[in-house]
């Protein structure tokens, strides 16, 4: 046991499961900046256009709540496949990290839209009236009101969505894409290195725990500030 | 006695389910003069908290016209009825205040739709927080405030714009006694210093007694009658407003327990 714990720790693992970490923190990190970014703007538009919505669109949104559910209901494995060729059209390689980003992003956007948008319910009615009888445009009641109001609970759902994001990039590790996942596949797996496989749960478990800590400190903060706890 | 400042004719609201409908305002007609407290009392379910959702508009009606002043307000177009609003000020039975501002960001939030300076806000807010009595909790977040606190906070941003009315629904129903008639003080107060005209509806007499000049008994969203406070009170001709003033009176508990029939 002493001998294998060794083994885990030592140079030669690492050498390994170091650049691995360096590129699965690169894809999530990549992955998780364009999630957000589509996944607010969708989120958003998702609760605006609803029949009880601030500028109700019913058709638009069954249409494009269907396209989102859609990507939700398949695995994420058989998303990332699909969307490769598109990324290899976006950024002009099929494999590697790199690769991976536009799928990966693809398989995380339609699950944050729906974190966002149920985030954004959470708010009270009363204070969406509040602010439509003040006078208030929809663009005010989303960025004054929906969102800040509604931050803490973002936070959280954004860990969630980082956390997803990484058990996501050691699946498309299993098609090429680098990182921890391709590691714990090719060497653990295929290569019976439990050591090299103990190292990457280390790092996997270590990460996620510290994100969720980090999560869960920030959004604890906020509420404190408002004395909401 | 000149026009009055809002007129509502012939107002009836429905709504629609699938397959059912509820008229929830029939044919309502009120007049209100401006700088009076007006108290629309009626049971949950009248219909006034749609009355009041009509006159700013969050609920359009289905027949009839409201006017304030010169404001034909079914006539809006969606950017005039954003002025038209700011023009409106209203607070709530559950205050509505946001929790991610403080006291100063709270009453700061409509002027900022309204479109003012960092100077002119700065300045108006601190002037009302002074005429509700609230400045020294300036920098404090609504989760830190007393159900009395955060209503004057609801009455200061309802104040910012400088509306010709203020609109006030169940202000009081969610404090204590004692709270309450504080929040009514500066309701009183504020329609003396500034000539405002306030609509409030509630379920409590008390809340009129103490505040209105003219009031309107709301019934399954019909007026059951209305006029002066006085007039009402010392000769009620509806139902409801009998069973209301009976409840009120002290002696109705009284009856009840000598066993003749109370409330």
């Amino acid at each position: 046991m002493k001998e294998f714990l060794a083994q885990v720790f030592s140079v030669e693992v690492w050498e390994y499961v170091l650049p691995a970490t360096w590129q699965t923190i690169y894809m999530t990190a990549i992955s998780t900046t364009i999630t957000i970014t589509f996944g607010l703007l969708f989120g958003v538009l998702l609760y605006v256009t609803d029949k009880d919505g601030l500028h109700p669109m019913p058709i638009f949104n069954k249409v494009f709540g269907a396209i989102i559910n859609s990507v939700l209901s398949l695995p994420s494995m058989i998303v990332v496949i699909i969307f490769l060729p598109l990324s290899k059209f976006i950024v002009g390689v099929s494999y590697g990290p790199k690769a991976f980003i536009v799928s990966l992003a693809i398989v995380c956007i339609p699950i944050f839209s729906r974190l966002v948008e149920n985030s954004i319910l959470e708010v009270s009615k009363g204070k969406v009236e509040a602010a439509k009888a003040m006078g208030a445009s929809n663009w005010d009641i989303i960025l004054k009101v929906m969102l800040p109001e509604s931050l803490p609970t973002l936070i959280r759902n954004f860990v969630v969505l980082t956390i997803t994001l990484i058990s996501i990039t050691a699946i498309a590790g299993s098609f090429g894409a680098g990182g921890l996942g391709e590691l714990a596949v090719r060497f653990g797996y295929n290569r019976y290195r439990t050591d090299i496989l103990v190292a990457v749960i280390i790092v996997l478990l270590v990460g996620v725990e510290f994100l969720q800590l980090f999560g869960a400190f920030i959004s604890k903060k906020i509420l404190k500030k408002r004395h909401l706890v | 006695m000149a026009a009055p400042f809002i007129e509502i004719k012939n107002v009836s609201k429905i709504f629609k389910n699938q397959s059912k409908e509820f008229k929830v305002l029939k044919d309502i007609n009120l007049e209100i003069q401006k700088g009076d407290i007006f108290g629309i009392i009626g049971f949950s379910g009248a219909g006034k908290s749609t009355l009041i959702r009509c006159i700013n508009r969050l609920e359009t009606v289905s027949s009839g016209t409201i006017r304030m002043g010169n404001y034909e307000i079914d006539k809006l177009s969606k950017k005039e009825m954003n002025l038209y609003r700011q023009k409106i000020g209203i607070i709530f039975q559950h205050f509505n205040l946001f929790d991610s501002r403080t006291v100063f960001g709270n009453v700061a939030f409509p002027l900022e739709v309204a479109g003012k300076s960092k100077q002119k806000i700065e300045k108006k807010v601190t002037e009302i927080l002074d005429l509700v009595n609230i400045s020294d909790k300036k920098d404090f977040y609504p989760g830190q405030l007393s159900g009395g606190q955060k209503q004057r906070v609801g009455i200061a941003r309802a104040l910012a714009n400088n509306p010709d009315i203020l609109l006030s629904d169940e202000a009081t129903s969610a404090l204590d006694p004692v709270t309450s008639l504080s929040v009514l003080d500066v309701l009183k107060d504020i329609n003396k210093k500034l000539g405002l005209t306030i609509i409030l509806i509630t379920h409590s007499l008390d809340v009129i007694k103490y505040t209105c000049n003219n009031m309107a008994v709301l019934e399954n969203g019909l007026i059951a009658e209305k006029g002066s406070v006085r007039e009402i009170f010392a000769n009620p001709s509806s139902e409801t407003t009998k069973v209301f003033i009976k409840n009120n009176s002290d002696l109705a508990k009284v009856d009840y327990l000598v066993g003749g029939e109370g409330i």
